[in-house]
């Protein structure tokens, strides 16, 4: 019973990560963009819910009304007036070396802002109410919440991408860019629009994260490891994937810390290591063309 | 004039494709560009519609000067071409590359339903990828992706590329129902008949410049023979 609840644990954090791990999937897979402050922007979006909650007193999960549309449009922007610039010619260095110094820039000014103290999002009642499924089984309202948002962001990601008009330019520019302005589309505004997405989906993550545990301004690139993580395990390209790894990589960090305390995270690179080792597609990744 | 092109000239690097190529095209024309490999034909499609960063002189569309202006717009304007190679998109089924092509809202005669009308072929196969289709039917589907814009002027490169002649000759024939329906277009061709059957003006390339130009049915084949090849008829 203890391994089955370890198992559930896991799958509950997995939710987290999926979560984490959505934004910087479909960035890498509509504009090979692998962005590096994906984690630091997490945590600028649960500082700002701090600032909020600070100055309103609300429930933080409200503040996702203000904080997801921020964003979004924080997103459209960075890729419209910074990142677009960095995807000239097929060079992969430029994207890497800007996000890099971003999340250092992001760090120092969240740094500058809120200091270096330990902060926390208090959500109340839900943070420790759980189900009682048996005498040594407890689902916990807030990990269960995060698993279903998780769910839910990803369904509506996968529905996004494959019934809508804007879900169709993702595609058909991340497939040919050229071919893309021969009909109609702008690959400035839809590589903009698919950021913006993006961040809408790290500002829920890093909410939740700000909920789940406590942050500071430098978390930022553990997290992005760990969603780095989880789009391998799950294979580059695939919605599905992408929960799919951030569920495993939930599993095989809280079993590793069940075997003892100081290897769940080693336990989670482990199987990153042995899926990019035996399996580099990842577990649901189509064949990437070289 | 709908189209007019005027001392364009246009560069890959330090090699220059095309010198001074002047063409005009009227609308309700049916016009080929013809000329060997490496001519400058995609070349001069390409400047055409705004995919050739480095080219000098003045493409007018509909008396306006397209200087400046990217290439997703000038499909708003109705300029559609139908690229070498087709470049279907791969993750796309073949109803959504063709709803992709209407992304810029022209209202007229063409939708997803007349497009399949037109090419029957790709109706029963609207869920497939488009790239799992032949190459007919991937031809067929460039051009209907093109057609999905409503396009005033559809710009063709190289439809009969790779393709059995039957099927060439099976999308040839869809051309006079696409001009009845308000198209103007130019056509980039190798295949001389072809262009010659199909069109109502024949400009013809010879490294880069325009060797001969006139009306199809007034021209002899000594005349396109010696202009494509760059071949003196006395020698």
């Amino acid at each position: 019973m203890t391994w089955v609840n370890v198992v559930v644990q896991g799958l509950l954090l997995g939710g987290l990560y999926a979560l984490f791990a959505t934004g910087l999937s479909l960035m890498f897979g509509v504009m090979r963009l692998v962005n590096l402050a994906h984690g630091d922007l997490s945590i600028v979006a649960a500082f700002v819910a701090l600032a909020i909650v600070d100055a309103v007193p609300v429930n933080p999960l409200w503040t996702l009304l203000v904080v997801v549309p921020l964003l979004f449009g924080v997103g459209y922007l960075l890729q419209r007036g910074l990142l677009n610039f960095t995807l000239r010619g097929n060079d992969p260095l430029p994207p890497v070396l800007v996000t890099f110094g971003l999340s250092i820039i992001l760090q120092n000014l969240l740094l500058e802002v809120f200091s270096a103290d330990s902060q926390g999002l208090d959500a109340g009642r839900i943070e420790n109410a759980s189900i009682r499924v048996s005498d040594r089984l407890a689902v916990g309202w807030f990990p269960l919440l995060t698993l279903v948002t998780a769910v839910g962001v990803l369904v509506g990601l996968q529905l996004l991408l494959s019934r809508t008009r804007l879900g169709r330019s993702f595609r058909a520019t991340s497939d040919d860019p050229e071919a893309a302005a021969l009909v109609g589309l702008d690959h400035r505004h839809v590589f903009a629009m698919a950021t913006a997405i993006a961040l809408a989906t790290v500002a829920v993550a890093g909410l939740f994260l700000g909920v789940r545990t406590t942050f500071t301004p430098s978390v930022g690139p553990t997290r992005l490891i760990f969603a780095f993580e989880a789009v391998i395990i799950g294979g580059l390209g695939s919605i599905w994937g992408t929960l799919a790894g951030g569920l495993v990589l939930g599993v095989a960090q809280t079993l590793g810390a069940q075997l003892s305390p100081g290897w769940g995270v080693l336990a989670g690179n482990l199987v990153f290591l042995a899926v990019l080792a035996f399996r580099p597609t990842g577990l649901l990744g189509r064949e990437v063309p070289a | 004039m709908l189209l007019e092109v005027d001392r364009v000239a246009s560069f890959y690097g330090d090699f220059q494709a095309l010198f001074e190529v002047s063409l005009q095209v009227a609308e309700g024309e049916t016009v080929a560009v013809i000329g060997a490999n490496g001519a400058g034909k995609s070349t001069l499609l390409r400047t055409v519609v705004g995919l050739q960063d480095r080219a000098t002189g003045t493409v007018s569309f509909d008396g306006r000067p397209l200087d400046g202006i990217p290439t997703h717009r000038r499909l708003g304007l109705g300029i559609a071409m139908v690229p070498e190679g087709r470049r279907i998109f791969p993750s796309l089924t073949v109803e959504e590359n063709l709803k992709v092509g209407a992304v810029r809202d022209r209202p007229g005669r063409w939708d997803v339903a007349s497009v399949l009308a037109l090419f029957p072929a790709l109706a029963d196969r609207r869920d497939r990828p488009g790239t799992l289709l032949s190459g007919g039917e991937q031809q067929m589907l460039a051009i209907g992706r093109a057609l999905m814009a409503n396009p005033r002027l559809l710009l063709l490169d190289e439809v009969s590329l790779g393709l059995a002649p039957l099927v060439v000759r099976r999308i040839y024939e869809t051309l006079p129902e696409i001009t009845a329906a308000g198209a103007t277009v130019v056509l980039v061709e190798q295949d001389i008949g072809q262009a010659l059957a199909g069109a109502d003006r024949v400009y013809c390339l010879l490294e880069g410049r325009v060797a001969l130009q006139g009306r199809a049915a007034d021209l002899t084949r000594e005349q396109i023979t010696e202009a494509y090849f760059g071949l003196r008829a006395s020698g």
